[in-house]
């Protein structure tokens, strides 16, 4: 009893004295093994540790502003917007982007196969009462999906055929496979997701489909506790040459997940 | 899932050391409201049998409020590190093992409580032989409180925050690899899992000698 609290707090404890920091990540980059596969060398050069928390992007601005996080790595504009004018974020990078997708069954029932206009696409999925998955979480991804609902004048919420599920993308996913449902997903987890059973790709290439990546340091005045430093490293690391080389580097079935891009948001 | 080991290792340890404590919380519990009287033991008997079905999302959710940075045990820092995993699920076990030990020890002194005052033993003395009597039960309360610690997800996850390699358990890498689609994985960590805890209880069973 007293040899297992002691291996816990030696666990607990250990890793800690080293240079560790505490990265609050949206799950895309996580889920689609972005993260695990560049870290590693981010580490074996720097010495700096870093343990990710993977959640949806309103929950991991929500850590980090609890103080609970060091930096955060994320993909709603507006939301991050919104925690650097709360006075928590101070420096935004763009570090790298991908795309969304509308993924459904392979059958297609609304017909938006090969469609370049997402706000035509979503008309036609409410229009046919093709059964779509809604994150529902306050994910980037659902906020996306709400903005282009807005941008259509319709209202899905409560509608028998839209289903909010308040759940991780990986969860809309498995559901709109069970299901044949429609749904928008990040092109990172879309291509890493192991069970797609009759889901196809079926739109992607509209402007306003493209998935920004940021990370986001913090405001030392607001979270002078935080490992700022180390954090900054990580931030900077990222955004150098060796860093986007990484995240050009990871592909899965041949393509690659995220596209290298460096651009400071003022 | 070059982690395996690790990820057991410290379902195990969690799991374990939390049973561990809620043990130590539990069974002295146990021993006052079934060997003794006193103001607001009967509240407390209800107390503890309505935490039984305590919702580990929200024991989760309460204890990260605690100790996130912003909030009163901020300072220990322990937020996203297996002792917040322990206290949680600490947490959730303590009323388990109370509420059956209490069973089990209010039985055995309903029984023999009489005679071992007869010959005159004070409820200090009487506790040890209680429990050696009442053993079994007691096997079964800490097997079920170990059950409830392993198997859970909610708390853990929100607490621990699934970092992989320092706070991912079975549990929560079962619910990620789900996430994933990768369901055969998820289902493999599950049979692991279940195999685990079969070989803790037959152990515990067996050295209880509950052959029968």
């Amino acid at each position: 009893m007293k040899f297992l609290l002691a291996l816990l707090l030696a666990l607990a404890t250990l890793p800690a004295s080293a240079a560790t920091i505490v990265l609050a990540s949206t799950t895309s980059v996580d889920n689609a093994g972005l993260l695990s596969r560049i870290l590693p060398g981010f580490t074996a050069k720097t010495g700096i540790e870093v343990r990710v928390v993977a959640q949806g992007t309103g929950q991991a601005l929500a850590t980090a502003a609890r103080g609970d996080a060091d930096l955060v790595l994320v993909h709603d504009p507006e939301a991050e917007a919104e925690f650097i004018a709360a006075g928590h974020g101070a420096r935004r990078v763009e570090i790298a982007w991908n795309d969304f997708v509308i993924v459904g069954p392979a059958a297609d029932p609304a017909h938006i196969g090969g469609m370049k206009d997402v706000t035509a696409a979503f008309r036609a999925i409410a229009v046919a009462a093709v059964p779509f998955v809604s994150r529902g979480d306050k994910s980037g991804t659902d906020a996306l999906e709400k903005r282009i609902w807005r941008e259509t004048g319709l209202q899905p919420a409560g509608q028998s055929w839209y289903k909010e599920i308040g759940g991780g993308m990986g969860a809309a996913l498995n559901m709109a496979a069970a299901t044949d449902a429609v749904t928008l997903t990040d092109r990172g987890t879309w291509l890493a997701f192991g069970n797609r059973r009759s889901l196809v790709e079926l739109l992607r290439g509209d402007p306003r489909l493209i998935n920004r990546y940021r990370v986001i340091e913090l405001n030392p005045v607001r979270h002078s506790s935080a490992k700022l430093a180390e954090a900054h490293v990580l931030a900077e690391w990222l955004a150098s040459p060796e860093g986007q080389a990484a995240i050009a580097g990871v592909t899965a079935g041949g393509e690659t997940l995220f596209n290298p891009g460096v651009r400071e948001i003022r | 899932m070059e982690l395996f080991l690790p990820i057991v290792g410290l379902s195990l340890g969690v799991s374990l050391a939390s049973s561990a404590l809620a043990a130590a919380l539990g069974i002295p519990l146990a021993a006052l409201l079934a060997l003794t009287r006193f103001p607001g033991r009967g509240v407390l008997v209800v107390l503890v049998n309505a935490l039984l079905g305590l919702p580990p999302v929200v024991v989760g959710l309460v204890l990260y409020l605690t100790l996130s940075r912003a909030g009163p045990l901020g300072g220990l820092f322990w937020l996203f590190t297996p002792l917040a995993m322990v206290l949680a699920q600490a947490i959730l076990a303590t009323p388990i093992i109370a509420a059956l030990a209490h069973r089990a020890l209010e039985a055995c002194w309903r029984d023999f409580g009489r005679t071992m005052q007869a010959a005159g033993a004070s409820r200090l003395r009487a506790l040890p032989h209680l429990l050696r009597m009442a053993r079994r039960p007691i096997a079964t309360a800490l097997l079920a409180g170990f059950g409830r610690t392993v198997s859970e997800v909610g708390a853990v996850l929100v607490v621990g925050g699934n970092i992989a390699g320092f706070t991912r358990t079975m549990t929560t890498a079962i619910a990620l690899e789900t996430s994933k689609g990768n369901l055969e994985l998820a289902v493999a960590l599950g049979i692991v899992l279940v195999g685990i805890s079969v070989m803790i209880s037959a152990t515990v069973l067996v050295l209880t000698g509950a052959r029968r």
